[in-house]
């Protein structure tokens, strides 16, 4: 590595990109020939993962002419990730910082965010709001109904007529999740149940198999999760014969014969919308969502043991779903204590915000939220 | 055990037959060449792994001093970080002077920072002054984490419990204890999908120390050293500890209240990671939750061992770990290594260290009794 070229080139950086950010508060003229942006992520970048599917996205914009992209791994949601955010603006001349945690939004991308004015933050998750810094914001995707698509595949597949959930905490973004999931089983068999297992941690390898294990016991034979890395718990279920759907990345290198399908997002698409706008000196959005049809999220491709029916209507409704407003969510639906949740006639699509304080499992779920 | 117990007993007996100024020197200087020389055999360790993996060690070690040390900012980003470590450092150091490993200092900063937002939220629109919450918060952080240790020395004293063993287990029971607290009973309803508790309103949170972006945690730690120092070194329950430490029959023999002293320091060490839960809630996350366990309570027993249990030297230890910590980042960033290779460094800081001890007392140089007895 040429340390001091690269030590030019990153000091070059630092003007041009503090001119590019003086330009865009003032006309928007001043092009931004180049930018480093930087990435931050919880835990390590190949765990097949939360962190995977954004360390692939920033390795989209990797080849891009003018983009210099920055990483750093296995950063706490403490005092650490507020310093590497400085670090990465102070010593590597960062423009544009992608703190990628859940956790890092609260107080540490605010405190930086205020501290920086001229650098732009923007974090995943959808927290932002009109009384946070302007040049913060935040981006998220709708991957409820890749988990719906998950549960078609697993609803034709399953034997047992009982399917497996791993869940890391049940909060409102996971409990949508297991509901889609069941919900999508249900569109095929509505007989299907499907146990839930909350292991209290986004990563906590050995609960994950722990909990994989009482599924299978009790006679699951699809399994499906939303912990950090679903690594464990693909491999856990394939070694013993089940058949598994993915979360956050594709996993079916690790068992590709029982792998299925899998929800993951499709943050390179994400990633390069910023990085061409940041480029080209505009202003970035301060909070962008978007689902299957807007290209946020994405399906695995369908493993080889899926059959000919299960591939119909699973293409069948991601293609409906590709059309945008599809409705996982409608009524009537009761949860799994017998109470009604949502009236018949309601339906929540992807983007109503009702789902985003999600509190209950619908029936057919077994397990209970707290 | 044996190994520490000799030595201390040295210590003590060295000291009284004081054999002039050179035999001082000598004696003090012990303690700072082999600490030093141990870590420096164990960056060469560390350069040859590099070299292994066909990266530069020069390059590396470059990197760590401009990320930690060479610059105002770089200083900044190194005692922002040192100061958690030097809390959980003596909730490690102190017990291990009266032989206990107690390695469980992660659930008592937990605890700590629990019982730190529960007083937080109790304060909310009390208009109890600033200072006065914020010494509330600490009390009650340290009375947390104090409870929690103390028990653990109470298991090991009375009930012959593997301290060792407990407190680990006892982490794990102070986390899941914390998850349930904070996604329940004292749960933000606002807090949707990362559950913490109420924030603790503005005049009660901790602020920077002026001039710098480092909270004040950083000098509450520097004194707690200080003042556990002073209690080790320079009183008498210090010397009873100590002995207690050389040998525990012993002690008991000479008729030392043996389980008072287990208990009372390990308290003493639970109230100082407590006292961390606090600054960590107070000063830099604003509530309690799940982000508490980052791993410091582990990251002390490192420091205690390098620091030889000594509280005095738990302070450059901490600066120094802390340092290695900031540089990580630049050194994943700018020489494509994996996080993972700063463990390596520190773990093979951390073996040198610890073999190191098997060499006190081995040369002459600094043992002013083998030239008597040579001379």
């Amino acid at each position: 590595m040429t340390q001091r070229l690269l030590f030019n080139r990153r000091q070059f950086l630092q003007t041009t990109s503090a001119t590019a950010a003086l330009g865009v508060l003032g006309a928007g003229s001043a092009v931004a020939a180049t930018a480093t942006i930087g990435f931050i992520y919880v835990g390590p970048k190949d765990d097949y993962g939360y962190n995977q599917a954004h360390a692939e996205g920033a390795a989209a914009l990797k080849g891009m002419a003018g983009i210099t992209v920055v990483e750093e791994e296995k950063v706490p949601e403490t005092v650490d990730v507020l310093k590497t955010m400085e670090s990465m603006i102070n010593l590597e001349g960062a423009g544009l910082l992608f703190p990628t945690s859940f956790g890092y939004f609260d107080p540490f991308m605010l405190q930086a965010a205020t501290k920086y004015p001229k650098v732009q933050f923007r974090h995943c998750g959808g927290l932002w709001t009109d009384k946070n810094p302007k040049n913060a914001g935040s981006y998220f995707g709708y991957i409820g109904t890749c988990q719906y698509l998950n549960g078609i595949v697993a609803g034709h597949m399953t034997k047992s007529k009982k399917l497996g959930f791993v869940a890391a905490k049940p909060i409102p973004q996971v409990l949508l999740n297991i509901n889609s999931f069941l919900l999508g089983a249900r569109a095929v068999d509505p007989s299907i149940t499907c146990q839930v297992i909350f292991t209290g941690e986004w990563s906590l390898a050995v609960k994950e198999a722990e909990a994989t294990n009482a599924l299978l016991d009790q006679g699951a034979d699809v399994v499906t999760c939303h912990v950090d890395s679903p690594k464990v718990v693909v491999q856990t279920a394939a070694g013993r014969g089940a058949y598994v759907c993915g979360y956050h990345a594709n996993q079916s290198p690790l068992a590709p014969q029982k792998y299925l399908t899998g929800a993951e997002w499709n943050w390179a698409n994400v990633y390069q919308m910023y990085a061409k706008t940041f480029l080209a000196g505009e202003t970035l959005p301060n909070f962008t969502r978007g689902g299957l049809a807007e290209g946020f999220v994405k399906m695995s491709p369908l493993g080889p043991a899926v059959t000919e029916p299960a591939r119909k209507q699973f293409e069948a409704t991601l293609a409906e779903m590709k059309k945008g407003n599809y409705a996982i969510i409608k009524g009537p639906l009761k949860d799994n204590k017998g109470a009604e949740v949502v009236a018949g006639g309601k339906a929540y699509i992807e983007t109503a915000i009702e789902l985003e304080s999600m509190n209950y499992l619908v029936e057919g779920v077994i397990g209970a939220t707290s | 055990m044996s190994e520490a117990a000799s030595e201390t007993t040295f210590e003590t007996v060295g000291g009284r037959r004081n054999a002039g100024s050179r035999a001082w020197i000598a004696r003090r200087a012990e303690g700072v060449v082999i600490p030093l020389g141990a870590l420096l055999v164990g960056m060469a360790a560390f350069s040859i792994f590099l070299l292994a993996i066909g990266k530069s060690p020069i390059e590396l070690f470059d990197l760590m001093w401009r990320g930690g040390f060479s610059s105002w900012f770089s200083i900044q980003n190194t005692l922002s970080r040192t100061a958690p470590l030097l809390l959980a450092g003596l909730c490690v150091a102190l017990p291990a002077r009266l032989g206990l490993a107690v390695i469980g200092g992660e659930g008592a900063i937990v605890l700590g920072g629990v019982a730190t937002a529960a007083v937080g939220e109790a304060l909310a629109g009390s208009g109890v002054p600033g200072p006065i919450g914020i010494v509330a918060m600490a009390l009650g952080g340290m009375a947390a984490g104090g409870l929690w240790i103390g028990a653990v020395g109470a298991l090991r004293h009375y009930r012959a419990v593997n301290e060792t063993i407990s407190s680990l287990l006892m982490a794990y029971i102070a986390i899941a204890l914390m998850n349930h607290l904070v996604e329940g009973p004292l749960r933000d309803p606002a807090s949707l999908n990362k559950p913490s508790t109420q924030p603790i309103e503005a005049i009660y949170r901790i602020g920077a120390i002026p001039g710098t972006d480092v909270h004040w945690g950083l000098a509450v730690g520097v004194v707690a050293c200080i003042l556990c120092w002073v209690l080790i070194e320079k009183t008498s329950w210090g010397f009873a500890a100590r002995v207690a430490g050389g040998n525990m029959r012993a002690a008991q023999i000479q008729g030392l209240p043996v389980g008072p002293l287990i208990v009372g320091f390990c308290a003493i060490a639970g109230a100082c990671a407590g006292l961390g839960g606090t600054l960590e809630v107070a000063a830099v996350h604003g509530n309690a939750n799940a982000s508490l366990a980052a791993g410091y309570g582990y990251t002390g027993i490192l420091v205690a061992f390098l620091a030889r249990q000594n509280p005095l030297a738990i302070i450059p230890v901490a600066i120094l770990l802390g340092g290695i910590d900031a540089s990580g980042g630049l050194i994943q960033r700018r020489m494509h290594l994996p996080d993972a290779t700063v463990l390596v460094l520190q773990g093979m800081i951390f073996i040198s260290i610890l073999f190191s001890d098997t060499v006190y007392g081995r040369w002459k140089i600094f043992n002013p009794e083998l030239w008597t007895e040579k001379g």
